[in-house]
């Protein structure tokens, strides 16, 4: 049984250009009670790769450069 | 991150404090207070910086009891009878004695609490009876203020750990825990003279009807794993029947709320405009009122906020949109819903556990022990009713100085070896499958059944439906699940949680033949309060592998409830005048 992918639009959304993460900031990932956020292999840049929001806020509160935003996630909004 | 390492590190202590939300981080600090000496470690299975239900803060306290505005009598009173009698009063009187003093304790750490010009407190009135609602202007930075103090103490803080067990002694004592990494799968034992289990409510158990898993409105990170480890360490659990249901914004699924809005002329109405609730305080009986209006025809239900003075609006909104649930305002924005124009949809909330707002709880006397020697519970998984971020912290406290005595006067526990081997062997199942079925399809269908045939109204036949229906499923959990990395892990992990909660649920909600605590337990085929046989707690525990449910005598009552006082709370309904 195979396990397929189910496309989601994420509601966390990361401005590459203002992200940080490529210079060792790790601030939005340590802080998710959810555990959802990473720092892509191939970008270097923080993005959320699980859809398992709470929208709660504390990766855009604490993101130091202002590049998270926390959208509600499409089923609720 | 997230690759599947296998590895184990034995370490131990003192006192092994279990979440770092609330209650978790004041009962390590007053551990530390007590014995600088002391081995004090507390797991936190996201990060303490920004964990639990207060993750952004809180906009005030609850249930302040503070002298000149209200007294312990009072407040024991008041919870008594909200909680329909089914109280026993001394860790309430106990919480209600202390409270004040971790009020000024918060504010030696630099909260502040909201003064009126004379410099007093500024007390609101938002239960039925007594005054014990108390704004925080710089609520926003509770979690900071907390850490700061348990970096200053020297907490041994493990994040990303998820406990997954607890260790029992030869003499069935608690002995420690085993916990997981979150992000590479490696075990942590811990060995630990007492544990204070603080892992919060049991958040995911029923569906939110948006039908996203995470919308929860507790943490969607409290997924019950602190229930699930006291009942298979052999605690009791009480009044689980006692369902948490809340009153919140359609959809968001986040408090409005009436603390907030409530002292400044806010209510809610129908969909005529009008008022149906004499109070706005989250009580059983509410939201039995609360459900009528919606099934009435009369709904839907708002909060009602349009008749304010915009200025008046602004100050609500600077609450509402900045601590707790941020987001707000971000989700009236995109429906264009402006508080001044627009009264805002509410419903009712998915069923949870959750001593903080209603009694479903690790059963625990006034020093905050459970019913197994050297074990703690404190916050909302722990026994005492409606007790909010200020019972959390009290009653933390409590658990944190005790524990730190107790652990004084003993040796470490010994452990059994084979028990981590055979948890080791549960936790890592789902990675050793090549196959089978992802923990994300576990959860939504546990919970879906929750929404079915667990929530109230609740139907005899329908209960016991419910729970053939979830044994399928478990057998699918404990056989077929499968989990690719260390995340997925914890959600498999935490899935297990959610199915022993919410078989618990079940036979907690089939044991209590009568109706109680308004819409909490709302039995449709016995609607009537039986004070006769069942003026009582229930309390659920693991005896033999099985789950069973008995009695218990409610304590005799410290502070007496007159038989013409006891009914208050019964009375919610605003009556029409002549």
């Amino acid at each position: 049984m195979p396990i397929a992918h189910m496309p989601t639009t994420v509601p966390v959304v990361v401005d590459e250009a203002k992200c940080i993460a490529d210079k060792g900031c790790t601030v939005c990932v340590d802080v998710c009670p959810l555990d959802v956020l990473r720092i892509s292999d191939l970008t270097g840049k923080a993005y959320m790769k699980y859809d398992e929001c709470w929208y709660c806020m504390p990766c855009e509160t604490d993101c130091p450069t202002g590049a998270v935003t926390v959208n509600i996630p499409y089923l609720l909004r | 991150m997230d690759e599947i390492r296998e590895g184990s590190t034995e370490v131990s202590c003192d006192v092994l404090v279990i979440g770092g939300g609330t209650a978790g981080p004041m009962a390590a600090y007053r551990a530390k207070r007590r014995n600088p000496n002391m081995r004090v470690i507390l797991l936190e299975k996201a990060n303490v910086k920004r964990s639990g239900a207060i993750a952004m803060g809180m906009d005030g306290l609850n249930n302040a009891v503070i002298p000149g505005y209200a007294t312990p009598e009072q407040y024991t009173k008041e919870i008594t009878i909200a909680n329909d009698g089914i109280c026993d009063q001394a860790p309430v009187y106990k919480y209600a004695s202390r409270c004040f003093e971790m009020i000024q304790e918060l504010d030696r750490f630099g909260i502040k609490f909201q003064k009126t010009e004379n410099g007093d407190f500024d007390v609101k009135k938002v239960h039925h009876l007594g005054s014990y609602v108390l704004p925080m202007p710089n609520g926003d930075t509770v979690k900071k203020a907390l850490y700061r103090q348990l970096r200053r103490e020297k907490v041994l803080i493990s994040n990303r750990y998820m406990a997954t067990r607890l260790l029992t002694g030869r003499n069935g004592q608690v002995a420690g825990a085993i916990a997981v990494n979150t992000r590479d799968a490696e075990f942590l034992v811990i060995r630990a003279k007492t544990v204070i289990l603080c892992a919060g409510a049991a958040g995911r158990l029923g569906l939110p009807q948006s039908g996203y898993l995470w919308g929860t409105y507790e943490n969607a990170a409290n997924s019950g794993d602190g229930y699930a480890m006291a009942y298979h360490a052999g605690a009791g659990l009480a009044n689980l029947e006692c369902y948490q249901i809340n009153p919140l914004i359609k959809d968001y699924n986040g408090p409005a709320c009436a603390y907030v809005a409530g002292p400044f002329g806010g209510y809610t109405t129908n969909n005529d405009g009008n008022r149906f609730i004499e109070c706005d305080y989250w009580s059983g009986q509410m939201i039995q009122e609360f459900y009528n209006e919606l099934q009435s025809g009369k709904g839907p239900v708002f909060l009602k906020l349009d008749h304010l003075h915009s200025d008046t609006i602004g100050e609500i909104e600077a609450v509402l949109h900045n601590v707790e649930r941020p987001s707000r305002g971000r989700f009236h924005q995109n429906r264009g819903t402006d508080y001044r124009e627009r009264m805002i949809e509410m419903h009712i909330s998915e069923i949870g556990f959750c001593s903080g707002h209603s009694a479903s709880g690790v059963f625990v006397d006034e020093f905050a022990r459970t019913t197994v020697t050297g074990l703690y519970a404190a916050g909302d998984m722990a026994s005492v009713p409606h007790n909010y971020m200020l019972g959390a912290f009290t009653n933390g406290a409590v658990a944190g100085e005790h524990a730190a005595g107790f652990a004084e006067e003993i040796d470490l526990p010994d452990y059994d070896i084979g028990e981590v081997e055979r948890e080791k062997t549960r936790v890592l199942a789902p990675t050793k499958r090549d196959d089978g079925v992802p923990p994300n399809q576990i959860e939504y269908k546990t919970r879906r059944l929750v929404n079915d045939y667990l929530q109230p109204p609740k139907v005899t036949a329908k209960m016991n439906l419910g729970r053939m229906r979830l044994a399928e499923v478990r057998d699918d959990l404990e056989n077929r699940m499968v989990a690719r990395d260390a995340h997925e892990l914890m959600r498999s992990l935490e899935a297990a949680s959610i199915i022993d909660c919410a078989d618990m649920a079940a036979t907690a909600s089939l044991f209590r033949t009568e109706s109680r605590w308004g819409f909490y337990h709302h039995r449709v085929d016995f609607p009537e309060k039986n004070n006769d046989e069942w003026f009582c707690h229930s309390i659920l525990r693991k005896q033999d592998g099985r789950m069973t449910v008995e009695k218990r005598p409610v304590a005799d009552y410290i502070v007496p409830i007159e038989e013409s006082e006891r009914s208050a709370y019964d009375r919610q309904r605003i009556r029409k005048s002549a």
